[in-house]
């Protein structure tokens, strides 16, 4: 029986609970006592009642069997020795789970007398569309049939248990339904109940962002250590070679942490005074006319993706600071295609839509009241922006240019396409170095061995900036509420 | 009376000289301030034309292909020496197609077969894809053997730029990927009317190939459909549940305080720690399939919640009390309150809301490379399950190619992403304008 079967009969035993509960309801009113619950509500809690034990068994058992069984499955394996094959016991969990996959396909007449080797079952599954690993061994098709008997087993016992909870939910909430049943105040109950799950994975995504790193992390310092990786000048995952000393590679953050923050600080350069200055303009000077239309405008630079940018400075921006540099110098391009000011710039320009909208919110945020007295003592509108409404919108501007350097510091695909990978430590400008995200990503694609250090050090690097972001954002978050309060 | 009304002839100087308050000077800092505004703006303005017109220039060519008209003779000798087809299905799946094709060109433009480099330049001017082509055409209706048939065929890239005027004909041919036979063949056909731009319906159908031709954009569109549907199944339950918990129900307490911070800073974490999360959490741990869109779809969710949340809060709090109030007076629960009454006069913004978060997820790129999506799928996924690739990320693939076909392709699937969203947007706006109600 599957597990998807069991769900469709499931839902059908609470499907009709539910109109079996209402049908009832409405044949229990009309005497003199008042009804308390509308008669859909009845059939709605004896639809909850049955389906909801259920469903929650039925994936707590999947769960829990699966777990159970393959831990089973690996006791059986035999003794690890010196001479294994296989060069770890998840690799040989693999191929006996991936035989067991492939033992599924097969019709009954050929399991029943299934090869004894595993030379003969290759081809045999092959056939059938399951590609096996070519070093499996012969021992574990007998565990890998047990495996499937047991889950088989455990499905149909886990499905007849899930069916005979939902027919008990439904006579449970059946026999609850008379007149004077609060069946909606139930009801309501397990809707506030999903309510607050759902706002509970807000905090499990966190939860989980933090622990999921945090465990890979941990693994990793335990090759490398913290002060390697947060104080290290070199980065060079390889392994070195042979007899060259350690047979580590090198991780160190700096290189990246450099690239990353001067990357942003260009990006920043370019972004604040333009954002800035559009937002002034938007918000003291512009007609109502402009500023419907350079607004929106202004705002689709903010919808249009990262990848674009990236590939604008790829093909373009690159390009044309490569052969400007050339043309300046007299034929020596002394600007890389590929190199910080490019990735800066065209991430400057991402970031203008940013600055410039939390800006104008919060300029338009300062009251009339202060331009009103500072115009009327007789200053120009500029010297009123400068000494009177720009002052008092600088606390909330320090935290909308916060947001925006913690946005450029996580930016990845303008960096990936646009900053180069070589992890230099440099002040030029012109030259190309690289960002923590850039690193992330080229460690994490492609084929991964997933308890190495190479790619173990994605995680620690991700840390890293989740924890650079978040202190930006908490503090940046905490500077907008508290100028927010003051005027409200 | 003043002095003024009784002398009015006096001098000018005799009026106290206005104080010098360097009105002048202030004025013009004034002009150079709003000049300093207008600049910014037109930066920004200048930026968006620019990136618009690179862009498009590049990519419009992209959704026209050139082709070439060929009466090909599916000449069984060829295809089929041994004359094996009935029992052996394998000689027509292995058969020499592009021979028969070359043929037909080279008896076209009056080329001998027996002209062995003539003919090699000549094999170059049409697609490898045209084994595929030829080959599906003879699989689905063996019948067709031994007669000829008019095929339109694809072009190899550099016959295409060519044709498109993207290669430099001035430039030595040694310096240059098409010959100037090559050009000439070709425009002999182009004035034949035998070769010319058709429109581009490959790049919409085919999967990955290493081809610029015949690669497309169909498994990432099926991929980032997949992955949309996902998400909006997902995040609109998810978040507007959330949302109506955290404005309607919740008491302001410690345990809300700190749900409404991660709220707000998950919508600014880098999306690519939530790829991290996707690829220890749903792959490594749970053991889902890499590269697949369902996993992607899951990142993505969690990555548009925020938003979404954020925008049906807004939208729940712009219904004003009165309609609580008068639901609870007649009598109403405080479910049905939120329910019956307030869920639905939010509606368009929580909309809004969602298809504004949608078009932010159908853009982004950096989870998507972390859990695997980076893949060479050349077959169309059929289940959320199977391997597939999405918009961005196969633009990201492209870009990463050094072929000028390629910029030419990926131009063409960024113009494709962005309207797209433009239509999302749009639509956003267009309901926002149509149901938005001011109270």
């Amino acid at each position: 029986m599957s597990t998807l079967m069991v769900l469709v009969i499931v839902i059908a035993i609470a499907a009709a609970g539910y109109f079996i509960g209402r049908q009832r309801a409405v044949s229990k009113e009309g005497g003199n006592v008042k009804p308390h619950s509308l008669p859909h509500y009845h059939g709605w809690w004896v639809f909850l009642a049955s389906a909801l034990p259920a469903i929650l068994f039925i994936a707590v058992w999947a769960a829990g069997t699966g777990v159970y069984l393959e831990r089973s499955a690996i006791a059986e394996l035999p003794t690890r020795t010196a001479d294994t094959v296989i060069a770890s016991q998840s690799l040989e969990l693999g191929m006996v789970s991936g035989i067991a996959r492939g033992l599924d396909r097969l019709s009954d007449a050929e399991r029943a007398n299934l090869p004894q080797t595993f030379a003969e079952l290759q081809p045999l599954l092959a056939s059938k569309g399951v590609a096996l690993a070519t070093e499996g061994q012969d021992y574990m098709i007998p565990i890998a049939a047990e495996w499937n008997r047991n889950t088989a087993w455990a499905s149909s016992i886990g499905g007849i248990v899930a069916i005979v909870l939902a027919l008990a939910g439904a006579a449970f909430g059946l026999s609850g339904v008379h007149v004077r049943a609060r069946a909606r105040n139930n009801v309501e109950r397990v809707i506030l109940g999903a309510l607050v799950a759902a706002s509970a994975i807000a905090i499990l995504t966190t939860i989980g962002i933090i622990l999921s790193m945090l465990f890979q992390t941990i693994t990793f310092f335990q090759s490398v250590s913290p002060s390697a990786f947060f104080f290290g000048t070199v980065w060079d995952p390889r392994f070195a070679a042979a007899g060259s000393g350690g047979s580590q590679g090198q991780f160190g953050l700096i290189p990246l942490l450099a690239g990353t923050l001067y990357i942003a600080f260009v990006a920043m350069l370019f972004a604040v005074p333009v954002g800035l200055f559009a937002a002034i303009y938007m918000a003291e000077y512009a007609s109502r006319s402009v500023r419907s239309v350079v607004k929106p405008l202004l705002e689709v630079l903010a919808g249009i993706p990262t990848i674009v940018y990236g590939f604008f400075a790829l093909v373009t921006v690159g390009p044309f600071l490569r052969d400007l540099s050339a043309a300046l110098s007299g034929g020596y391009a002394f600007i890389q295609a590929q190199s910080v000011l490019t990735a800066g710039i065209v991430m400057g320009v991402m970031l203008i839509p940013f600055v410039s909208s939390l800006s104008d919110d919060i300029i338009t945020a300062v009251p009339r009241s202060l331009r009103d007295g500072s115009l009327g003592l007789g200053s120009t509108k500029s010297e009123t922006i400068r000494r009177v409404v720009l002052p008092a919108a600088l606390p909330g501007i320090v935290g909308a240019l916060l947001l925006t350097a913690s946005r450029a510091i996580g930016e990845t695909m303008i960096v990936v396409l646009a900053a180069g990978v070589a992890a230099n430590l440099n002040i030029n400008p012109f030259e190309a170095m690289t960002t923590i995200t850039v690193k992330i990503v080229n460690q994490l694609t492609g084929d991964l061995e997933f308890n190495s250090p190479q790619t173990l050090v994605a995680f620690a690097l991700g840390l890293t900036l989740f924890f650079i972001t978040l202190a930006m954002n908490i503090f940046a978050l905490y500077i907008v509420r508290k100028y927010r309060e003051q005027y409200e | 009376m003043t002095d003024i009304a009784l002398n009015p002839a006096a001098p000018a100087s005799a009026r106290p000289a206005r104080r010098d308050i360097g009105l002048k000077r202030r004025y013009a800092a004034e002009r150079r301030f709003k000049l300093y505004g207008i600049t910014a703006i037109a930066i920004g303005l200048f930026f968006l034309v620019a990136l618009m017109y690179s862009v498009f220039s590049n990519g419009y060519t992209a959704f026209w292909q050139t082709e070439v008209n060929l009466a090909i003779n599916l000449d069984p000798k060829i295809i089929d020496p041994d004359n094996k087809r009935a029992t052996d299905p394998n000689v027509l799946l292995t058969a020499n197609y592009p021979i028969l094709a070359r043929n037909a060109l080279a008896e076209k433009l009056g080329v001998a077969t027996t002209n062995k480099p003539a003919m090699r330049e000549l094999g170059k001017l049409f697609s490898e894809g045209v084994r595929g082509q030829l080959r599906d055409l003879v699989v689905a209706n063996p019948s067709l053997i031994g007669t000829t048939q008019n095929v339109w065929v694809l072009t190899g890239a550099d016959i295409d730029s060519a044709f498109k005027g993207q290669i430099d004909l001035t430039v030595d041919q040694a310096r240059r990927k098409v010959s100037d036979q090559q050009v000439e063949w070709m425009n002999r056909l182009k004035s034949e009317g035998a070769m010319s731009q058709r429109f581009n319906t490959g790049l919409f159908t085919y999967g990955a190939s290493s081809r610029p031709e015949t690669s497309g954009l169909g498994v990432a569109l099926i991929g980032s459909l997949y992955m949309m549907l996902i998400v909006l199944c997902l995040s609109l339950p998810i978040g507007v549940a959330a949302s109506i918990y955290l404005e309607e129900y919740a008491k302001k307490s410690r345990l809300t305080d700190i749900i409404e911070v991660n709220i707000n800073n998950l919508a600014a974490v880098p999306s690519i720690v939530f790829g991290l999360l996707g690829l220890a959490v749903f792959i490594n741990f749970f053991h889902m399939p890499r590269s697949a869109s369902l996993v992607g779809g899951m990142v993505l969710t969690l990555m548009t919640l925020p938003t979404i949340i954020i925008a049906t809060r807004a939208a729940l709090r712009a219904v004003p009390p009165s309609i609580r109030a008068a639901a609870l007076g007649v009598g109403a629960s405080k479910t049905q309150m939120v329910f019956h009454h307030v869920l639905p006069l939010a509606a368009p913004g929580i909309l809004t809301g969602t298809i504004i978060g949608l078009a932010h997820a159908l853009g982004e790129t950096a989870p998507l490379l972390l859990i695997g999506m980076v893949a060479f799928v050349a077959n169309s996924p059929v289940t959320p399950l199977d391997p597939s690739t999405a918009l961005p990320v196969q633009i990201y693939m492209w870009a990463n190619e050094a072929e000028r076909a390629f910029v030419e392709r990926t131009s063409g699937a960024i113009i494709v992403l962005l309207i797209f969203l433009a239509v999302m947007n749009i639509t956003a706006i267009i309901l926002r304008r149509r149901f938005e109600r001011r109270w």
